[in-house]
């Protein structure tokens, strides 16, 4: 055998394994699609879905079409997954550092927390705070309210809403802010790279921050009023809550779920980062003669940094994916909207399948681009 | 001008400060037992918050005034070195103390006091207050066996006992049978623990009772699909860890694909697609029993897992490794199995272990095709018209066995790294 058919043999071989599995399956699908009078297409897309979804970010009922119940669950995955990397980022950081502290205490509490909660099954966790730890909670008609004017019963916990007059005026002096936050952060950089002279710049963009959308309040261009939660009676014992914003328990316990879990990955991410700076960066730094505020910033943070991101962008990505076991407890996310309810109505396997898991994909696909993308930004250029 | 701070002790007097310190604290905590222990509040004169915070207060001055360094008492030390190094953090060693103090009297009275064990019947519950694992002890069998039919339980334990014992041949082989054991557990052990499963937990032969894979559940089923999982997710890895760092293009590029399309992908919608799209993409009248199903999907899914860990393993190693192989005469498939694969597998045991214990967390989630391990017998068990309102029981139960499971898998990883760590 010569060289060059010992590299080429090998591909075609492979190239053709992969066509045939992919042909058989292909062949077979047709085949069973015909028996059973089916016709392969997305059209239902456009069909009335006639199915209601409990809890929706858009305006949605059963008069609207497949293709906008699948946008309601994809709405409803994307909010589950922000609030839940929010959260989680909170605790997972301030449990990484509090496993460095030089408190025996507290060292051995987040110790002990990260080992019991990232070794019991996600969904083991979610059934608990949904179907124990929520249940708890008192019903409407005998909530005690929290922090004066939220409620958090067994049906959910309802919050003032806020009704805005002018809200694209407040998101546009917010923009603003961070446009002018961005240039003043180059200028600064320049400022400090040509004649080593450092602007305060968080001060001067949490100002700004500040500043620019209160302005737009004080000009009385922007207007804000608050609803209130009122409790209402819709049948004899049944009471819930009206006006304002409510949120779902399924919401509750999945986005507790969700970062109480990913939380314990996170914080051994970050403190793996913390750690893996060496003590002598530090010593260095401290021998040139940078404040404590610039050694964290200028020298700790930017390494540790390198180190943290990647896995806990991983983290997010897990948290995301995972968000999908929502179709446990009935929050409808994309899994149990699509994927569920749509699929038993119109029994398109594989259309409504395929198009939930490259729904995934594109989301992961794509956030791991981006991370790639910044890992090779921040990456260090060896000479 | 030191002597003003009457919080900061110095070491003439320190004696005087020590007592008075030990004193506030031991008052500190001894006013927040009595609160939780005994509810009794001496300090209900006081208004309110200053009520609430006293305890809090007192024993952060008490902190203050034993914090010096190098006192010369050994204990004194011991705490200012370890729990009492500033203010903040005797703040927060104080909440700690504090919460654990208040947290024990109700969940020790919940789980342990006036819990109870006794009886076979709800009704034995009805006049407690605390915990009822009257309810775990009736559902035991469930929670290990599923539905499997009571009589039979022993064909389970067997097949497991077997397993085991299988398993433990690497221990006892000597000599020239060493060199086989690759082989053995890669291959021949695979197969034996298929046959041991299906004649003896399936039946249907040798005179045993055929049982169907829906009857299988609880903890043994979640033993058996972690347990298939595992061992034939590891070859497939590897063998996709090796096809992405491959030269040849098309097997690198396959590799790729397959292993960041499983990645991207939830479990969950792999398990959907299992139940409901595989069936549509084999022939007509072929059936694939549902577990069979299930366990191939989660070994597709987590094989794309193992293969990210080992690539990780074989990135690491230094190039000198295959340039040293190479140059010895060897061959793509000689280099792999004697010199790298070895070398990187060692490196890479704690995140392969990582993802075992990922896969046995995920076994759960095989409720959506309708096979129930211990958390799914647990929803069936709380919904059981007879048995209602016990789900805290069942949660913290199932809780507690997993936590147990991967604990002492995690805890055995970190052996087997100990074990094979080679200094280089």
């Amino acid at each position: 055998m010569t060289n060059k058919s010992k590299r080429i043999l090998p591909q075609i071989l492979t190239l053709v394994l992969v066509v045939l599995i992919f042909g058989f399956f292909t062949i077979n699908a047709q085949m069973n699609m015909s028996n059973r009078g089916i016709d392969f297409g997305y059209g239902f897309l456009g069909q009335e879905s006639s199915f209601d979804v409990q809890f929706s970010l858009i305006d949605y009922d059963g008069s609207h079409s497949y293709a906008r119940a699948y946008l309601v669950g994809l709405l409803n995955t994307i909010l589950v997954s922000v609030l839940g990397i929010i959260f989680c980022t909170i605790l997972g950081v301030i449990v990484g550092i509090a496993r460095l502290s030089t408190n025996y205490l507290i060292r051995t509490t987040a110790a002990w927390y990260v080992e019991f909660f990232r070794n019991v099954p996600l969904l083991l966790q979610i059934f608990f705070w949904y179907y124990a730890a929520l249940r708890a909670l008192p019903l409407p008609e005998n909530t005690e309210p929290l922090f004066g004017a939220t409620y958090l019963t067994v049906k959910g916990y309802y919050m003032p809403g806020f009704i805005w007059e002018n809200f694209d005026i407040l998101i546009y002096s917010i923009l603003a802010a961070i446009i002018s936050i961005i240039v003043i952060r180059s200028y600064a950089k320049k400022l400090q790279e040509e004649k080593g002279q450092q602007l305060p710049v968080f001060l001067i963009s949490l100002g700004l921050l500040i500043v620019l959308p209160a302005l737009t309040f004080i000009t009385g261009i922007v207007q804000l009023e608050v609803e209130l939660p009122v409790l209402k009676q819709l049948s004899k014992t049944s009471f819930i809550y009206d006006g304002g914003v409510s949120v779902p328990p399924e919401l509750i316990a999945l986005v507790l779920a969700l970062s109480l879990y990913t939380a314990t990955f996170v914080a051994e991410c970050v403190r793996a980062g913390i750690q893996g700076v060496s003590k002598g960066q530090k010593e260095a730094a401290a021998s040139v003669g940078l404040t404590p505020n610039q050694i964290l910033k200028l020298v700790i943070m930017p390494q540790a940094l390198r180190i943290i991101i990647p896995p806990t962008t991983n983290q997010y990505l897990n948290l995301t994916k995972n968000s999908s076991l929502a179709a446990a407890i009935a929050y409808p996310d994309l899994v149990l909207v699509f994927a569920g309810t749509a699929l038993m109505q119109t029994g398109r396997a594989i259309e409504i399948v395929s198009i939930t898991m490259l729904t995934y994909l594109t989301l992961s696909l794509a956030i791991s681009l981006l991370m790639n993308w910044y890992n090779k930004k921040i990456a260090i250029k060896e000479k | 001008m030191k002597n003003i701070n009457i919080l900061k002790p110095n070491r003439d007097n320190f004696r005087s400060y020590l007592y008075l310190g030990t004193v506030l604290i031991s008052l500190g905590i001894f006013d927040v037992f009595l609160r939780s222990f005994f509810s009794l509040n001496f300090l209900s004169f006081l208004p309110g918050l200053l009520n609430f915070l006293f305890p809090f207060i007192i024993g952060l001055i008490g902190l203050q005034m034993i914090r010096l360094e190098y006192s010369g008492v050994k204990i004194v030390d011991f705490i200012n070195k370890n729990i009492n190094n500033n203010t903040f953090n005797a703040g927060l060693t104080l909440v700690i103390i504090f919460l654990t103090l208040i947290a024990i009297p109700p969940s020790f009275n919940w789980m342990i006091f006036d819990a109870n064990i006794s009886g076979n019947t709800k009704e034995a519950c009805a006049a407690t207050e605390g915990a009822c694992w009257t309810y775990i002890k009736v559902w035991l069998r469930r929670f290990m066996y599923g539905m499997y039919p009571n009589e039979f339980h022993w064909r389970i334990n067997t097949a497991f006992i077997i397993l085991i014992s299988f398993a433990f041949v690497g221990f006892f082989a000597k000599g020239k049978f060493k060199n086989y054991l690759t082989f053995y557990y890669a291959i021949a052990y695979p197969i034996i623990a298929f046959l041991i499963i299906y004649f003896l937990i399936s039946g249907g032969s040798f005179g045993l009772e055929w049982v169907e894979t829906n009857a299988w559940g609880g903890l043994s089923l979640t033993f058996i699909v972690s347990f298939f999982g595992l061992i034939f997710c590891f070859p497939l890895g590897m063998i996709f860890a090796l096809g992405r760092r491959s030269e040849l293009p098309v097997i690198r590029y396959i590799s790729i694909g397959y292993i960041e399309f499983w990645r991207g992908v939830p479990l969950i919608t792999v398990l959907f697609m299992s139940s409901v799209m595989f069936p549509m993409f084999l022939p007509a009248d072929t059936f694939v029993d549902k577990l069979v199903r299930v366990v191939a999907a989660i070994v597709l899914f987590e094989a794309a897992y193992v293969a990210e860990v080992i690539r990780g393993g074989l990135q690491a190693l230094p190039r000198g490794q295959y340039d040293a192989a190479k140059s010895l005469g060897m061959g793509y498939w000689k280099m792999q199995i004697f010199v790298i694969l070895p070398q990187a597998l060692k490196l890479v045991i704690p995140g392969i272990a990582n993802t075992f214990l990922a896969l046995v967390k995920d076994t759960p989630l095989i409720f959506v095709v309708g096979l129930s391990e211990v958390v799914g017998m647990l929803q069936m068990a709380k919904t059981n018209p007879k048995w209602l309102g016990y789900a805290m029981e069942g949660y913290i139960f199932a809780s507690i066995l997993f936590w147990a499971i991967c604990y002492a898998m995690s805890r055995y990883s970190q052996y087997l790294e100990l074990k094979y760590k080679t200094d280089r």
